[in-house]
This record gives structure tokens, C-alpha cells and sequence, in this order.
């Protein structure tokens, strides 16, 4: 037996593999959850109920996929032009940090419909200058950007953890480690009365959009494409590479941020941190479920919060802890890669 | 001297719907030379890599010295006596030439390699066979010719019987084949049998003692050098007659690009030194070489890529003084570059995204940052269309092109258009004959229509048959031009040495 290339990579083999992936990888959970014992069939029915049983059940999971979309669409605008941005969770705390800086009083005397729009420029820029500080590292210095961004996570956290237990302390929390709260000038409209779901979910699905136009149709999207599959090549064309990556890492970092910017104004209102249960982590796994497609983005952000939620859901229902959808989250990582090399390689006997 | 030490029988091997070998049957005697020649693509390389084990055949099977080889297994491949230096070394820059030859003769678990003993084996091997090297030095060191030593000494040291060599002379100059093939003849002589995979007729006749001819994974034919000729060998090779086109008397107009004095710091290989050189409209200027010397550099400053340092650099009438390849290409310049591959179109895009990347800002395929994709398809069509491009629609992906086909889509948005100027760079490298003779056709037409071409190449035959006027590139820096008439073999390889007096080189023009 043997493995050799594919010399044809049918579309159709592409499309198929986020989902022979998924199904694998809840086969692996199955049968982790059928050594507790539970039925597996039991449990999985669960989770469905869970996440899309009612209608709250709905908007929960649309309010959880929101920022996954974003930080899903950070990972695979850099990841498509070689750009190994792995601190979407960093960024996303930098810019709900900044949001939450500058929303408690800055901004607190305007109007929403220019409050709203200034503190989402501001989460987007937080986001942008920590990825942008690691991009300029590998410009200048030559340091690899998966160690860099990887690293400024912890960096972030601590940092956001500095502000809140100092400078940036809701004074009226009781002593809990939290941030001054943003002003209601500058909450996210509601999508659905007496629901979370809030217009963030309509900014990320337009951002998807928007991207993917990007991608597809402009100069800069087929730059940024050229200097990610071949570079030296990209160069011989013109392409002016350390523009189209700074291009790029304001992007992702800009999305990144902009998740965290979302998350404070539709839901939390203020900053602690955990703020996050690991969306900027998430976020690649997103992106490569994706194929590193934006669209694609908005579908595997659905799954993942469909098992967030719905893990929740049986966890209560059947005693089986919750931590199941982050196995089975990173699981679908793990197949999604065997998935996407067996559509560039066969096996022969 | 007639014990056969290695047989081949009936070796078939598919890839998919691709036959690369097809029942092919061959022998080697002990103390023998034997060339195997074919084009590229004519199964040369699948079938030596089946002998070594990196494939397994479909059908056939491997005799050394009498027992069969089990296949698909390097390590039994080496253990029977089989060594094989590759085209490109597999050799590790940062070790010693000691513990590169050591390297995988022993134990992974023994703690303390026993490196004295190996010194000494190595040390003998090397005094045997003539092929002087210093195991204590840094294998990136080296030059490329000592590199190819080492690679031969490391197959001698694991007690090769049988040597295989993948086109050893396609890094070397004409002074280091020649003693590379004295060595092997001498190697031949003291009871080693030798395979070596060739594409040059020249060295093939000059060196083997028996040639056996591959083409489309067949064995087509079997020859001794005394009864063969270069002409039956190319047709035997090629299997028809290709006319490479002639070239018409030139009749140059004013200078496209001139450079003076003109020093380049290139950091990747080597730098140029004080270049002069001049190429008028019509005119083709051939510059030849021995890769590695400077070439890259060359290609990549003629190609708005790097700027000089010092001196002048004027291209269209206007200086260069800044590396800027948009402004070089709207000014009309084509530009092939040495490796199509890493440079010159990227695999995972489409035909039509390679074929418009560099004039992507021109009005005719964006327009505020959105790409007509409409244009630059019409405009893939029309190279596909005039080029002969085969394999594909604009929407495909480049990478399913053959090399030959992608060298075309290369061309063809170079030439579309009508450059003033044309930088070619190796044009024709690792093509088979059909597309060097289709590309040679498009270069001259080029320059019947009055482009300045810099053709940049290793292939002397190619030079010759193409250059008006030829300088020598050796050490970064460029010989005095000679008339492209009295150019010969001879004469180009001393100028490749870098003895540009002994090759009786006339004084360039100055301009």
C-alpha cells in the first residue's frame, strides 16, 4: 500500500470533505461518549435539542457562532496568504479591551449611530496593531509569526487582566475583576426581542460576504493569494509583498478585534477575562473546517456553536461533561486535515 | 569482463493512465560505462529510480549479480551493491564531507560514531579512484563539482558495485565533465559497473561504451558509439526529425538596454561585478555561462527585480534606479525567468490569474482595485489561442500544465504584445525538443519584429543557434562580445572559464 498524488483535485472531493470530516469526528466522540456508558444516539439527540431545539435554543447558537464567524474569517484571510496568524484570541481581547476603554465615557454623550460604528473601528484597530507588531517582527527581524502571535496571546490576556484589576476596574463589581462597563449609548441592537441575538450576527455574516468579494474580485485578493501559494513567484510579478502582508494582518487582526469589539457591545456590556471560552482558537479550527473559504466560514462557525451549545444542553440532560464539544471541535481539526490531504493524495495498493 | 552483474527484465511501471516504462529489458556488464539517453519524460529517471527502490514496478524484475532484488526497498537496493548519486544531491551543507559519507552506515543507536575507521576507509576509496577531497571540510563549502565527489564517494563507501548516475554533468563545466567521465571510465576500469542518465548527445558518444536510447518508456534502441552518429542518436531520441529554426542575418537599430560598469549585490548567489553589455532593437545578445555565476542576478536586474549599486543601468531610455517590475512591464518588457516554476507561474492559481498577475494594476484588467476577470480572460484565450498552449481553459489550474505548455503561457504573455525588449532566461531548460523548437521560433520571431532579446543560458547549441553577439558570464562578471558567427564550442568554453584572451575575443563595441 501506498500513497501517491493526486494529479487531478476534483471540486467535488473539496466540498465533501467538511463533511466526511464532521462525521468523523463525531464518530470519534461517539465512541468516547459510549465508554460513559450513555447512548450515543441518546446524546447526540441532545446536543441537537440542545442547540436548534427551540427557538431560544436558536438564538443562542446564532449568538455564539457570531464571534466565531469573525475570528473563523481572521484566521483564513491570513492562513490564505501564508500569514500564520494563530493569536486571533489576543486580538479579540485587545480589541474588547480598547472597545471597553474607550465606550465607558469617550463616547457615552453620542448618539448609537455613531457611537456604535467608532468603538467597532476601535476593537478592529486594537486587533490590528497587536497582529501588525507581529508581522513587523518577521518583516524585519525574520521571527516566525506563529511563535510571535501564539505568544502575544498571553501577553494580551495578562495585559487586559493588568487593566481590570487596575486602571479600567468597575468600581461598582463588588471587588470582582471586571472592566468599567461600555455606555448603552453603544449597545448592538437586538435581532430578536427577549433574545441575546443581537446585530452582530448580520455584521459578521456581511463581513463574510465582504471577504470573500475581496478575495475573489480585487487586485488586492488575487495579490494576497499569489504571495500566499508562491511567493518568490508573486514577487517576479510585482507583487509588492510586505504591502499586500501588512494588508493582510490588518485585516485578520482588524476581524479579530472586531469579534472582541462585537462581544462586549452585543452581549457583555464590559470586559473580563473570560470573556472567551477560546473563540481566537477556535477561530482556526473554523477556518480550516472552512477550507479557508470566508463563506464556508459562516457554516462551520454554525457547527461549532451548535456543539458548544448543545453540549451544554446534554451535559445537563445526561451527565456527560460538557468539555465533550471542545473534543469534538478539535477532533473535527484533526479529520478536516486527513480530509483535505486525501483530496491531494491517494491511496494505492 | 563479460559477467553480467545487473539484469533488468520486462520492467513495466503506470502512473494512472501515464505508461513511464514499458517492458524494458537491459544488462550491465561488469567494468562497463553504459548511457542511457532519452528526452525528458522518456522514463530514464522512473526506471533507475524502480532499480533503487523508490518505486516498485508494476511488472519486471531486478537481477545484481544473479539474485533477485526485492523491490521497492532503497535499503536492499544498497545492501546489493547499488549506489546512486542524484541530479540534485542530497547531501546536508551544514555537516562534514566525513559525516556526510557516514551518514546512514550506521547504527542509529550506537552512541559514538567510529569515525577514525570511517576516515581512514573514506581516505582509501578516495585515493583509488583519484577523486580528491577533504573529509574535514563543511560540505557547503564546496564548489558543486567536489559537492558531485562527495556524492560519489558516498555511494563507493557503502560498497556500490553498481554506480547511477542522474544527469551528472548538468551542473558542471565542460572542463569538469570532461574529468568527471576520465574518473568514471577510470572507476569502469577498476571493475565498477556504471549507469549514466544523459540527455547530451555529445558527452554520450563521447563517453560511454555502450548507449541504449529510452523514449516513451520504451528501450528503442541499443548502440555502440563506433556505430552510431549524433544525427541517428538525436532521431532515435526524438523519433522524427525536428528542424530547429535558422537565424536570419540581424539588422540591430538604437540600444534597449545598456548597462555600464554596473555592480549588483545579490544575496542569494553570486554578485555582479562591473557588467557591460548592450542590446539593440533586433538584436539578440546570448550571454553564456556555467550556472551559478552570476546568471540569477543578471536575469533578476535585467528583470526589475534588483537595482545596481554602481554604475548605469538604462532600459527603454530611462535609468533604473529602483527595482520596479510594474513600470518595466508597462514600458514593454517580457520577462521569461530561469525557473518557471518557483518564478515564473504559480501551480495553485488559475491559467488566467498567471497570465494577467503582472499588468493586474493596468487600466485594461482592474479598474479601482476590482479585476475584470472578463478582460483577462479574453486576454488568457488569446494567449492560449496564439501560443498553442495546451491542457487547459483560463479557469484551470496552472499547475495541471505540462512544463513545455506552461513555458508557452510564459511566452505567450511576454510576446503578446509586442515587447521592445525581451529578457530570456534558461528559455528552454528541461524542455523536450518539439518545445525547444517551438520557443525558439517565437524568440526569433521576436526579434524579426524588431525586440532586443537577452537571452541568458547554460545550452551552448542553444547560443549559438540564437545569438547575433555572445558574451561569457564567469564570476559575476562579463566577457568582451563576440560575433554570434564565430562562436563555437570551443571558443564559448574558454570564455565560460573566465580566459576570455585564449578565446580571442574581439573588444566589445562601446556604446
Amino acid at each position: 500500500m501506498r500513497i501517491e498524488a493526486r494529479s487531478h483535485h476534483p471540486r467535488g472531493l473539496i466540498l465533501f470533505a467538511p463533511v466526511v470530516a464532521i462525521l468523523a469526528a463525531l464518530a470519534v466522540s461517539g465512541a468516547l461518549i459510549a465508554l460513559t456508558g450513555v447512548s450515543v444516539m441518546e446524546a447526540y439527540a441532545q446536543i441537537l435539542a440542545g442547540a436548534l431545539g427551540t427557538r431560544l435554543a436558536v438564538t443562542e447558537t446564532l449568538t455564539r457562532a457570531t464571534p466565531l464567524i469573525l475570528t473563523g474569517l481572521a484566521a483564513a484571510v491570513a492562513f490564505r496568504a501564508r500569514l500564520w496568524n494563530i493569536g486571533g484570541e489576543g486580538q479579540f481581547f485587545i480589541g474588547a479591551i480598547a472597545v471597553a476603554a474607550v465606550g465607558a465615557e469617550l463616547t457615552a454623550g453620542l448618539p448609537a449611530a455613531l457611537a456604535i460604528p467608532v468603538l467597532l473601528v476601535v476593537g478592529a484597530a486594537g486587533g490590528m496593531v497587536l497582529m501588525v507588531t507581529a508581522l513587523g517582527l518577521r518583516l524585519r527581524f525574520n521571527v516566525d509569526e506563529v511563535v510571535t502571535t501564539l505568544l502575544l496571546n498571553f501577553v494580551a490576556i495578562l495585559f487586559v487582566s493588568m487593566m481590570i484589576e487596575g486602571p479600567l476596574r468597575d468600581p461598582m463589581a463588588f471587588g470582582w475583576p471586571q472592566s468599567v462597563p461600555v455606555a448603552d449609548n453603544a449597545a448592538l441592537p437586538r435581532l430578536i426581542e427577549r433574545t441575546r441575538l443581537h446585530a452582530g450576527l448580520l455584521i459578521a455574516v456581511l463581513l463574510a460576504v465582504a471577504v470573500y468579494l475581496l478575495q475573489a474580485r480585487t487586485v488586492f485578493g488575487m495579490r494576497s493569494r499569489a504571495a500566499g501559494h508562491n511567493a518568490r513567484a508573486a514577487g517576479f510579478a510585482g507583487v509588492p509583498l510586505a504591502r499586500t502582508l501588512v494588508m493582510v494582518a490588518c485585516l485578520s487582526g482588524g476581524l479579530a478585534g472586531l469579534a472582541g469589539a462585537v462581544q462586549v457591545l452585543g452581549v457583555r456590556g464590559y470586559v473580563t477575562t473570560d470573556l472567551s471560552p477560546g473563540f481566537g482558537y477556535a477561530g482556526i479550527v473554523i477556518a480550516m473546517l472552512a477550507n479557508l473559504n470566508p463563506l464556508g466560514v459562516i457554516a462551520a462557525a454554525v457547527f461549532a456553536a451548535v456543539m458548544f451549545i448543545g453540549a451544554d444542553g446534554m451535559s445537563r440532560a445526561v451527565g456527560i461533561p460538557s468539555y465533550i464539544a471542545d473534543v469534538t471541535v478539535a477532533l473535527s481539526l484533526l479529520t478536516m486535515l486527513v480530509a483535505l490531504f486525501f483530496t491531494q493524495y491517494r491511496i494505492r495498493r | 569482463m563479460t559477467e553480467t552483474v545487473l539484469r533488468l527484465s520486462g520492467i513495466s511501471k503506470r502512473f494512472g493512465p501515464v505508461i513511464a516504462n514499458e517492458a524494458i529489458s537491459l544488462e550491465l556488464r561488469r567494468g562497463e560505462l553504459l548511457a542511457l539517453l532519452g528526452e525528458n519524460g522518456a522514463g530514464k529517471t522512473t526506471l533507475m529510480s524502480i532499480l533503487f527502490g523508490h518505486y516498485t514496478a508494476d511488472e519486471g524484475e531486478i537481477e545484481v549479480a544473479g539474485r533477485p532484488l526485492p523491490p521497492g526497498r532503497p535499503r536492499a537496493a544498497i545492501d546489493a551493491g547499488i549506489g546512486m548519486v542524484h541530479q540534485h544531491f542530497s547531501l546536508a551543507d551544514n555537516l562534514t564531507v566525513l559525516e556526510n559519507v557516514m551518514t546512514g552506515t550506521e547504527p542509529p543507536w550506537r552512541l559514538r560514531a567510529n569515525r577514525s575507521a570511517a576516515r581512514r576507509k573514506l581516505l582509501a576509496i578516495a585515493e583509488r579512484f583519484g577523486l580528491r577531497v577533504d573529509p574535514g571540510r563543511r560540505v557547503g563549502d564546496l564548489s558543486v563539482g567536489e559537492q558531485q565527489r562527495v556524492e560519489i564517494l558516498k555511494a563507493l563507501y557503502n560498497d556500490a558495485r553498481v554506480l547511477i548516475l542522474d544527469e551528472p554533468t548538468a551542473v558542471l563545466t565542460e572542463q569538469e565533465a570532461e574529468r568527471l567521465y576520465a574518473t568514471l571510465r577510470m572507476m569502469a576500469r577498476e571493475g565498477l559497473s556504471l549507469i549514466f542518465i544523459s540527455h547530451k548527445l555529445r558527452e554520450v558518444m563521447a563517453a560511454a561504451d555502450r548507449i541504449v536510447v529510452l523514449r516513451g518508456g520504451r528501450s528503442v534502441a541499443e548502440r555502440l558509439p563506433a556505430d552510431t552518429s549524433r544525427s541517428e542518436l538525436a532521431e532515435l531520441m526524438v523519433g522524427r526529425r525536428i528542424a530547429r529554426p535558422v537565424r536570419e542575418a540581424a539588422s540591430p537599430g538604437a540600444p534597449v538596454i545598456a548597462a555600464h560598469g554596473v555592480s549588483v549585490r545579490h544575496r542569494e548567489g553570486t554578485d555582479l561585478e562591473g557588467i557591460d553589455f548592450t542590446v539593440r532593437a533586433g538584436e539578440t545578445l546570448g550571454i553564456v555561462g556555467v550556472a551559478g555565476n552570476g546568471q540569477t542576478a543578471l536575469a533578476r536586474l535585467a528583470s526589475g527585480l534588483l537595482a545596481p549599486e554602481a554604475g548605469t543601468l538604462t532600459i527603454l531610455g530611462r535609468r533604473v534606479r529602483q527595482p520596479d517590475v510594474a513600470a518595466l512591464v508597462r514600458a514593454g518588457v517580457g520577462r521569461i525567468p530561469e525557473d518557471r516554476n518557483r518564478e515564473g507561474v504559480i501551480g495553485e492559481l488559475a491559467l488566467w490569474e498567471n497570465a494577467v498577475l503582472e499588468r493586474i494594476e493596468t487600466e485594461r484588467f482592474s479598474r479601482r482595485g476590482i479585476v475584470d476577470r472578463g478582460a483577462a480572460r479574453r486576454f488568457t484565450q488569446e494567449i492560449i489561442d496564439r501560443f498553442d498552449v495546451r491542457g487547459g481553459g483560463p479557469d484551470h489550474r496552472t499547475s495541471l500544465l505540462s512544463g513545455g505548455n506552461m513555458q508557452k503561457l510564459i511566452l505567450g504573455r511576454s510576446l503578446i504584445d509586442g515587447p521592445s525588449l525581451l529578457i530570456a532566461a534558461q528559455p528552454t531548460r528541461g524542455l523536450d525538443e518539439g518545445a525547444i523548437a517551438a520557443i525558439h521560433t517565437r524568440l526569433l520571431a521576436a526579434r524579426a519584429e524588431g525586440a532586443a532579446v537577452l537571452l541568458i543560458s547554460e545550452d551552448l547549441d542553444e547560443v549559438i543557434a540564437l545569438a547575433d553577439r555572445v558574451q561569457a558570464i564567469a564570476g559575476g562578471r562579463l566577457s568582451p562580445s563576440i560575433d554570434g558567427a564565430a562562436a563555437d564550442a570551443r571558443r564559448l568554453g574558454l570564455m565560460m572559464a573566465g580566459d576570455w584572451s585564449a578565446a580571442g575575443a574581439a573588444v566589445a563595441d562601446a556604446d
